[in-house]
């Protein structure tokens, strides 16, 4: 291993207190009243150089190209994404409260946006640009899975669209900035474009390699010929196509019943909103399978590779005046030691995979052992395109310059894996059930072998999955189904990143450095200190040990102990959320909710409750005989299910019901409820929430729960004037989108913003109610609405039934000795009871002649 | 031949294993010999020949300075017939049951007599109310079908202050509120199972008909602590209290006529006839029975375990009846509970064990949740004793129960948030009564306990302060086989052997205890001397 020239402890932090330094620094003093463009600025490596210029180039004065959002502004976003993030850290306790002076006296936004042509700028903004000395232009789409169009917007037209604008201010240039030297346009790129074929990659831009002719063979750089303004064009028109085969209506017919399938009865909106997600997505999907296709039939591992290797090539074959610089590093990582060691923005390439491997998962990565991974850490990539602006550009033409470790100081993949294993032995990371996980060994089999195993993982899952839904389960066995989600969702992430990065690890290309070197050497001795970027310095073993995989796992969300407190808070969390005395409505629906039952049994209970054993086992059966009827009503319409049922309450004596409704309750919902449900219903109370039942049960049914509520929204059917159900419901039942309509009703009656609204509801079909809310809770979700719920981040709650008394478990009435003293009943066959009758008692006359006998 | 008394066994080496209780289970279980000894209650006294005879020649022949209850019946006259609830006699008596047979009586005679304002009342006092097959089952169905469908059979309802009435307070200072009707009747029959010593007596109706605003006085800490036991009358402020306001009741000019009747120990049907038996007189008959009983409730379902049990009806028999003025007739029915009952016990003992049944007076048809398996073992068994208990200060008891952490969300819903809430924050039964006015004025509690079949919600309250005095004599509580969070929960130690119970409670007391081990139910008093 090279010797370590630096130490590893941070530089010292220089502190800008003048405009005008005098540091004896070359690179500072040439970047001394310099203006520095950068795009992508919100970006991992736009970040990183941003705080560098700022903290160790203090004459330098920095505009970040920002893409205004919809909610923020250029100026804004940079404050919020790029100064806020912890990359700052150092540097603000640096500086101390002078930082948001530096800051603000040092670092600019301009808005504008690399995927338009002319940049979105206005004049002023073109001004801006006529203004900068150097231009880095580091905004990129790395997904190496994008779009195809995307990525043509970006990294193909990017480079170039920049260029343009350079070009285009050039004379205004002049006489804003009279004697100063043409703008510098430094380009970053990736070393990848060279492909990942055996060979030596040189520091040459491919148009130079295609013209050089005879030696094309003898490096790995892709010299297929290609029609850009072609490939540009079919990319486009293939969105357009896409887009307009997606609205066809085979198409949208079956992304329509993919909704449905996925979230059953949910509503219209609700499906519509996710039958057109899935069109987008479809859309989405068919355009990253064709940039990949397309990379690959041309030489390129991957989408990315390939747009932006065709980048250089329209910005070499466009702008052939204009004063650029190539910066392609490898794999860029973690920082070795700016601005702090291990410093990383988003999740990249490695640590999903590695973080995969640490779980378990991913039980083997294809790879050959003896091969070099080319990784480079972001601090080595920001100090090269530092260096290579203060150098200026090369008046022999377009140089380029890799940043890559791989032939000045190789790490093996074998040795990186022996690395990776030896940290997670060491520090194991921690499944649900608090136990540590065993890291793989790896036999580094081809990339054909692993895409297989995890593709029958993927597959079993997807089968059980599929099994589970099918299966009428709930609550914690639900989420049994959405753990195995999960687990097939992960499998299928590492399946991706296997098919996406299985090239890299493969990779036998070797990226020359030789002009990298050139300038290391003419670096002055404090500026190779200060802006280090010579890859030989790098001590692979303590880097990976010591300050990559440790930032690695802090930033995953992972388990590194074995204590449940991180899921427990997160239920803790999210039930504070909704207990908060801030919120000012709860709305419950009642079945699955608060009580393990169901109209059907409502209804057996009540008419059994005047039956003998003969009647109740013919009932039984009918009930039985008639239940997968009633479930496939259920699925198709909930509403349909209960007129269905309320027809069968026709001729019942409405006063009489109001009685049973108070035994229905005690005898048989009581006993189905789940206790944890009433308890949150009183809590709410005890906070002054206003709370809401909203069901489709009968109000009879209901009716001895008022003392929990402040309102019930439910079904009722009319009566007739002598006081008989007439069988036909009052208004429409409240289930489905009718829920969500009552309760916003409701809000809007007592003045409350549904936004401080908790609605607790157990299936699909309440998504309606449950998304009208601002704290929806699933309460012992089916498997779909888990799903769901794990996804939106919903709180969920699991509540357990209450212990099983001693009622038997069918749902009909006790069974009394005597019978027919009761007024009234609802006949088996579900018509025509109401027969009051006094059954032949006399009463309270009763004493005086003794007892019946 | 005559019924053979109780006795106390001294366990040796030839000892056979003793059975314990074990919620809906048992467990035999080997006792250290040399140190261990076994209390069996006396064998069932012989029944009353000719119940209903009994019970005529009771009411023509009352106790006390009292008219024969026909001369107190005259046409025009209000009648009110209160009778203790679901929570006598354990388990629930075969049909028909004694109160049956007593009011059928007394209605037969308000027939001849001409009475016709008569309505039936059951003496809740802040219990559940009872469900119509167990009305039925306590009046039978004649009685039922006569007077429930025309509202004459109504249940005590605690919470309704228009069917309350204010009778004043005592010298103490404890407020007496009653039930309306029953107060305002002319005559007030209140019909009793005298399960144990504890029941009757001016209890039936202060306790029985009255309110929260009543109860609070004597359902609390410091007097349950003050209650020696209170299955002891004379050494028990819950009863001092209770006759301090049955004599107010009197003087406020409620007539009421007692009447009380005594069973015997008759407790389990034929098939479970191994209960009731000796170890070591156990036939082929009884060792077969009870291995398939066991085997058997291994297998079931919880459910079908709990129905099992729960079906259970005792071939109870009374012993006697007795009937007229409220004092009289106590004393006179405590003694027939005695003589069924009382054990003679040398000396008291460092750990006393007890295997719980999966039933109490308060999970009938029920659930038998974590405080009211403390309220058995601490509450009710370890109160069984005259003169001190069983266990001495500082000793420690061994309960065996699975102690689920499970409710009946219908019957017990304060429960639940007691344990979970209540509970958790102390046992002691003081700081715990902070909590009661809470519990005791919840509007939805209320609801329940006035709509539904729940218990009111005070009730959990009352069942720890039952265990108040043990709480204070014993140095430790260890439950065997019991779910360890609930058993904790209750502040008892829970333990998975019965050998480990017995090291965990050598460590309280002191290496080479003494145990004793308290063969009930069938029940029985230990006269601890």
């Amino acid at each position: 291993m090279p010797g370590d020239t630096t130490p590893s402890a941070l530089p010292a932090v220089t502190v800008p207190s003048t405009r005008a330094p005098s540091t004896g620094s070359p690179v500072v003093e040439a970047l001394a009243g310099k203006r520095v463009l950068v795009t992508g600025a919100t970006g991992f490596l736009g970040t990183a150089l941003i705080e560098k210029l700022l903290r160790s180039v203090p004459g330098c004065e920095v505009i970040a190209l920002v893409r205004p959002s919809r909610r923020a502004r250029a100026e804004e976003r940079l404050h919020r994404e790029v100064l806020r993030n912890d990359c700052f850290d150092t540097l603000r306790a640096a500086l101390g409260s002078s930082f948001e002076d530096v800051a603000a006296s040092r670092l600019h936004a301009l808005a504008g946006d690399v995927a338009l042509d002319g940049l979105g700028l206005d004049e002023a903004g073109r001004d801006e640009i006529a203004t900068c000395d150097v231009v880095v232009h580091a905004a990129a789409s790395v997904a190496f899975d994008s779009p195809l169009d995307a990525a043509v917007e970006v990294n193909l037209l990017g480079p170039s669209r920049v260029a343009d604008n350079i070009e285009a201010v050039a004379g205004r240039r002049r006489s804003l900035r009279p004697g100063r030297a043409p703008t510098h346009l430094i380009s970053v790129s990736t070393a990848y474009v060279a492909g990942t074929h055996p060979g030596k990659a040189t520091e040459t831009l491919s148009t130079q390699a295609m013209s050089s002719g005879a030696h094309a063979r003898t490096h790995t750089t892709v010299t297929t010929e290609v029609d850009i303004a072609a490939e540009i064009a079919s990319a486009r028109r293939l969105r357009g196509d896409l887009e307009a085969d997606s609205r066809s209506s085979a198409r949208l017919r079956r992304f329509e019943a993919a909704a449905r399938r996925e979230l059953g009865p949910a509503g219209t909106h609700v499906l519509a909103e996710r039958a057109e997600k899935l069109r987008a997505d479809w859309v989405s999907a068919r355009l990253v399978r064709a940039g990949r296709d397309r990379a690959q039939a041309l030489g390129w591992p991957d989408v990315y590779a390939f747009t932006k290797a065709l980048g250089e090539r329209l910005l070499a074959t466009e702008h052939p005046a204009l004063p650029v610089s190539i910066v392609r590093p490898s794999i860029i990582e973690s920082a070795r030691s700016e601005p702090r060691p291990g410093w990383i923005r988003g999740f990249r390439m490695a640590e999903p995979i590695i973080v995969s491997y640490a779980r378990g998962l991913l039980k083997e990565f294809p790879g050959t052992p003896e091969g070099v991974i080319d990784v480079i850490p972001v601090d080595f990539v920001v100090n090269a395109i530092i260096a290579v602006a203060a150098a200026g550009p090369d008046p022999a033409g377009s140089a380029v310059y890799h940043v890559a470790s791989g032939v000045r100081n190789p790490l093996s993949y074998g040795h990186l894996v022996d690395l990776v294993r030896a940290w997670f032995t060491d520090h194991p990371l921690y499944d649900s059930a608090g136990q540590p996980i065993v890291v793989p060994e790896w036999s580094f089999p081809g990339r054909g072998r692993v895409k297989r195993q995890l593709d029958h993982a993927t597959r079993a899952l997807g089968a059980a999955e599929q099994l589970l839904a099918l299966l009428p389960v709930r609550g914690s066995k639900a989420a049994l189904a959405g753990r195995i989600e999960e687990r097939r969702a992960r499998y299928e992430r590492a399946l991706g990143y296997v098919e996406l990065y299985g090239a890299y690890t493969e990779t036998e290309a070797r990226f020359a450095v030789e002009h990298l070197l050139d300038l290391w050497e003419r670096l002055s001795t404090e500026d190779r200190l200060s802006f280090c970027f010579d890859p030989a310095v790098i001590d692979w073993d303590r880097y990976v040990l010591d300050v990559h995989l440790p930032s690695v796992v802090s930033h995953a969300r992972v388990r590194t102990s074995p204590s449940r407190s991180v899921v427990a808070s997160r239920g803790e969390r999210g039930r504070s959320a909704v207990l908060a005395p801030a919120r000012e409505l709860a709305a419950f629906d009642l079945e699955n909710t608060l009580v393990a039952s169901n109209v059907v049994e409502t209804y057996a209970w009540l008419a059994s409750r005047d039956l003998d054993r003969l009647q109740r086992v013919a009932l039984a059966g009918r009930l039985i005989a008639e239940a997968p009827r009633l479930l496939a009503l259920d699925r198709r319409d909930r509403g349909e299910l209960l007129r269905s049922f309320y027809r069968r309450y026709e001729g019942a004596s409405a006063r009489m019901l109001f009685d049973a409704g108070r035994e229905l309750f005690s005898d048989l919902l009581v006993s189905r409820s789940f206790p944890a449900g009433f308890d949150r219903v009183r809590k709410h109370r005890a906070l002054g929430h206003k709370t809401v039942l909203i069901t489709g049960a009968l109000d009879f049914v209901v009716e001895p729960l008022r003392p929990l509520f402040d309102e019930i929204i439910c079904a009722s059917i009319s009566t007739s004037p002598d006081g008989y159900l007439t069988g036909r419901l009052e208004r429409i039942p409240p289930i489905g989108e009718a829920r969500a309509l009552a309760l916003s009703e409701y809000a809007e009656r007592e003045g409350i913003d549904l936004a401080n609204a908790v609605v607790y509801a157990d299936s699909v079909s309440d998504l309606p109610m449950l998304e009208a809310a601002g704290y929806p809770v699933a309460v012992n979700p089916d498997a779909r609405l888990s799903a769901i719920a794990r996804r939106r981040g919903w709180h969920v709650e699991n509540w357990s039934k209450a212990a099983s008394g001693v009622r038997p478990f069918a749902p009909l009435a006790p069974r009394l000795r005597e019978r027919g003293v009761r007024g009234g009943s609802i006949s088996a066959g579900g018509v025509n009871g109401g027969s009051v009758d006094g059954g032949g008692v006399n009463g309270g006359g009763a004493v005086r002649g003794g007892l019946p006998a | 031949m005559s019924p053979r008394p109780g006795f106390v066994l001294e366990v040796d080496r030839s000892t056979p294993p003793a059975l314990f209780w074990h919620g809906e289970g048992f467990r035999l279980e080997q006792l250290p010999p040399g140190r261990s000894r076994i209390v069996y209650p006396p064998e069932p006294l012989e029944a009353a020949p000719d119940p209903a005879g009994a019970i005529r020649r009771a009411l023509d022949n009352p106790l006390g300075d009292c008219e024969p209850l026909s001369a107190q019946l005259r046409p025009g006259m209000k009648l009110t017939i209160a009778f203790d609830d679901v929570s006598l006699p354990l388990p629930p008596m075969r049909r028909p049951d004694v109160r049956q047979l007593v009011i059928e009586e007394v209605l037969e005679l308000a027939a001849r007599a001409g009475v016709d304002d008569v309505v039936l009342v059951a003496a809740l006092a802040l219990h559940r109310r009872m469900t119509e097959p167990e009305l039925r089952h306590a009046l039978g169905d004649r009685i039922y079908d006569a007077f429930a469908p025309h509202g004459l059979l109504v249940q005590h309802d605690a919470e309704d202050p228009s069917e309350l009435v204010y009778l004043g307070s005592t010298d103490e200072g404890e407020d007496v509120e009653l039930n309306k009707r029953a107060a305002t009747s002319d005559l007030l029959v209140y019909v009793n199972i005298n399960l144990v010593a504890m029941d009757g007596g001016h209890k039936s109706v202060a306790t029985g008909l009255a309110s929260y605003r009543s109860i609070r006085h004597h359902h609390n800490p410091e007097t349950m602590r003050r209650s020696k036991s209170f299955m002891d009358m004379h050494r028990s402020e819950l009863h001092t209290s209770n006759w301090r306001m049955g004599r107010l009741i009197a003087r406020s000019g409620v007539k009421v006529f007692q009447i009380e009747t005594t069973l015997n120990t008759n407790t389990f049907p034929e098939q479970f006839r191994f209960l009731e038996r000796r170890e070591w007189e156990w036939t082929l008959r009884d060792r077969l029975s009870f291995l398939g009983t066991s085997g058997a409730l291994e297998r079931m379902p919880d459910r079908l375990r709990r129905r099992m049990f729960h079906s259970i009806r005792a071939p109870h028999a009374m012993t006697s009846v007795q009937a007229g003025e409220v004092e009289a007739v106590h004393s006179s029915t405590l003694a027939h509970v005695l003589a069924q009952q009382l054990v003679e016990v040398e000396g008291q003992t460092d750990i006393l064990t007890m295997g719980l049944p999966y039933i109490c007076p308060y999970n009938v048809d029920s659930i038998m949740n974590p405080i009211l398996v403390a309220c058995l073992g601490l509450g009710y068994l370890f109160n069984m004793y005259r003169n001190k208990p069983l266990v001495r200060e500082g000793g420690v008891l061994v309960l065996s129960h699975p102690t689920p952490w499970a409710f009946h969300p219908g019957h017990h819903p304060s429960y639940i948030d007691f344990f979970e809430h209540v509970l958790a924050e102390s046992t002691d039964p003081l700081q715990v009564a902070k909590h009661e006015l809470a519990y005791a004025t919840d509007p939805w509690y209320v609801h329940l306990y006035r709509t539904g079949h729940a218990y009111h919600g005070v009730h959990p309250f009352y069942m720890w302060y039952w265990c108040a005095h043990a709480l204070e004599h014993l140095g430790g509580v260890v439950v065997v086989g019991g779910n360890p969070a609930a058993v904790r929960r209750l502040g008892f130690t829970p333990a998975s052997t019965l050998e480990d119970a017995l090291e965990l409670a050598a460590a309280i007391t002191g290496p080479s205890p003494t145990i004793t081990h308290l063969h009930s139910p069938p029940l029985l008093m230990a006269e601890v001397t």
